[in-house]
């Protein structure tokens, strides 16, 4: 898989150090999962990260602290495990979702386009949003940046074509139309710093784009 | 006495090898190395920790959980793939949010190309010297720049300001950027 299209730097760092609302934690950590030049990267925040802590101020710990830490070894915990489970959906959306693509729950919003809201803080809002084949998406205005990453098919607009594990950066300026390929229904997850505002529903603006 | 001033001298010119003591830990479930890397570490996370607005009764709780979690998950840290300070940064963050419980944090899935092989000990060895390298970066750079990073650690920067410390030159993380690459292709011809 090549993966053409990434999140900004500045965004894997605030990532790295939890500087981001958790839709946004939920979309880089997505695809993260699928991209590992961005794994790479993040990691390479972690290091820094142990590097501050290496280099930085130390606070004495109490002086029972260690007893009572070694007390606390033979308590047993099961760790959890980053798994991994296969599918369309990366790992850390299961989650959310609670199974792969059978499991989310749709919600119509017209011309064949549908989008389920997925729990997270409300900070920013996170979507899946299901395109069917050469479908637009409809038109929308965003106060603030998105993020849209591909999971099934492939979209393109006026910034390029975008397809499984692409991420589309768009600030809230950008008037984009995107529109799914013609080959296959197109899932994506996209990610709002303010709720999607769509503006209305009128047939005029929801037509039906099919490319030949 | 004249044992310890010696063993003193010794530690300044070598620090321990804390791989070798997350191994021991791993691997023998070795107190005596888990009670050295806690008298390390501990109370460095636990300056972190007071560094990023924790009080320090928190702070103290904290520190002791995450190396009480190093031990459980010992078999778990990949030396090729993060130093010793690195993972500890990683559960340290992890085991803030918890508590603090505003928001759950999204984990990337683990790497898929099956059951890991023992890491390549020259991994091991470059992985661990630009790290050394990192810190000797850190060390040296302007107060302005260091406190910029530390508050982008301690997760109370803006976008705009984050933006500005990716822009730092240290070059020292664009080569571990590329080194973690290498090794991730490496890993996936297996
Ligand atoms: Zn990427
Ligand atoms: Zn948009």
């Amino acid at each position: 898989m090549t993966i053409k299209h990434h999140p900004e730097e500045s965004t894997l760092l605030a990532y790295a150090t939890n500087n981001l609302p958790e839709a946004f934690n939920l979309i880089v950590a997505s695809h993260v999962s699928l991209c590992d030049e961005c794994r790479a990267i993040v990691e390479s925040h972690d290091t820094l990260g142990g590097a501050l802590i290496e280099t930085g101020t130390v606070a004495s710990m109490d002086t029972e602290s260690l007893d009572r830490a070694l007390a606390r070894l033979d308590v047993k915990t099961m760790p959890e495990r980053k798994r991994h489970t296969p599918g369309t959906l990366p790992t850390p959306l299961q989650d959310y979702v609670g199974g792969d693509v059978d499991s989310i729950r749709w919600q119509p919003v017209g011309m064949g386009v549908k989008q389920a809201i997925l729990p997270t803080s409300s900070a920013a809002t996170a979507r899946l949003l299901y395109i069917p084949a050469g479908a637009a998406m409809p038109h929308h205005s965003h106060k603030g940046t998105e993020m849209t990453l591909v999971l099934q098919g492939a979209f393109e607009d006026e910034d390029g074509r975008f397809a499984r594990g692409d991420v589309e950066v768009a600030d809230a300026d950008v008037h984009h139309t995107p529109i799914a390929d013609i080959g296959e229904d197109c899932i994506c997850l996209a990610v709002t710093e303010a709720p999607l505002r769509f503006k209305g529903w009128l047939p005029r603006i929801m037509q039906r784009f099919v490319r030949i | 006495m004249s044992e310890r001033i010696l063993t003193g001298q010794n530690e300044k010119q070598t620090e321990p090898d804390w791989v070798l003591m997350i191994l021991a830990v791993r691997d023998h479930r070795d107190r005596a190395a888990f009670a050295r890397l806690f008298e390390h570490f501990a109370p460095r996370i636990k300056g972190f920790l007071i560094n990023s607005g924790a009080d320090p009764s928190m702070a103290e709780e904290c520190a002791q959980d995450v190396m009480t979690t190093l031990w459980h998950k010992a078999a778990q840290f990949d030396p090729s793939r993060a130093s010793v300070a690195a993972w500890i940064f990683t559960i340290a963050r992890n085991r803030r949010i918890d508590m603090l419980r505003k928001q759950r944090r999204p984990e990337p899935e683990d790497l898929t190309w099956g059951p890991e092989p023992e890491p390549d000990q020259a991994d091991v060895v470059a992985l661990q010297q630009e790290t050394n390298n990192l810190a000797k970066a850190l060390k040296s750079l302007p107060k302005v720049q260091r406190d910029l990073i530390e508050k982008a650690y301690f997760g109370d920067l803006t976008q705009s300001e984050i933006a500005k410390i990716t822009g730092l030159p240290l070059g020292t993380i664009k080569s571990r950027i590329r080194l973690a690459l290498d090794r991730l292709r490496h890993a996936m011809k297996q």
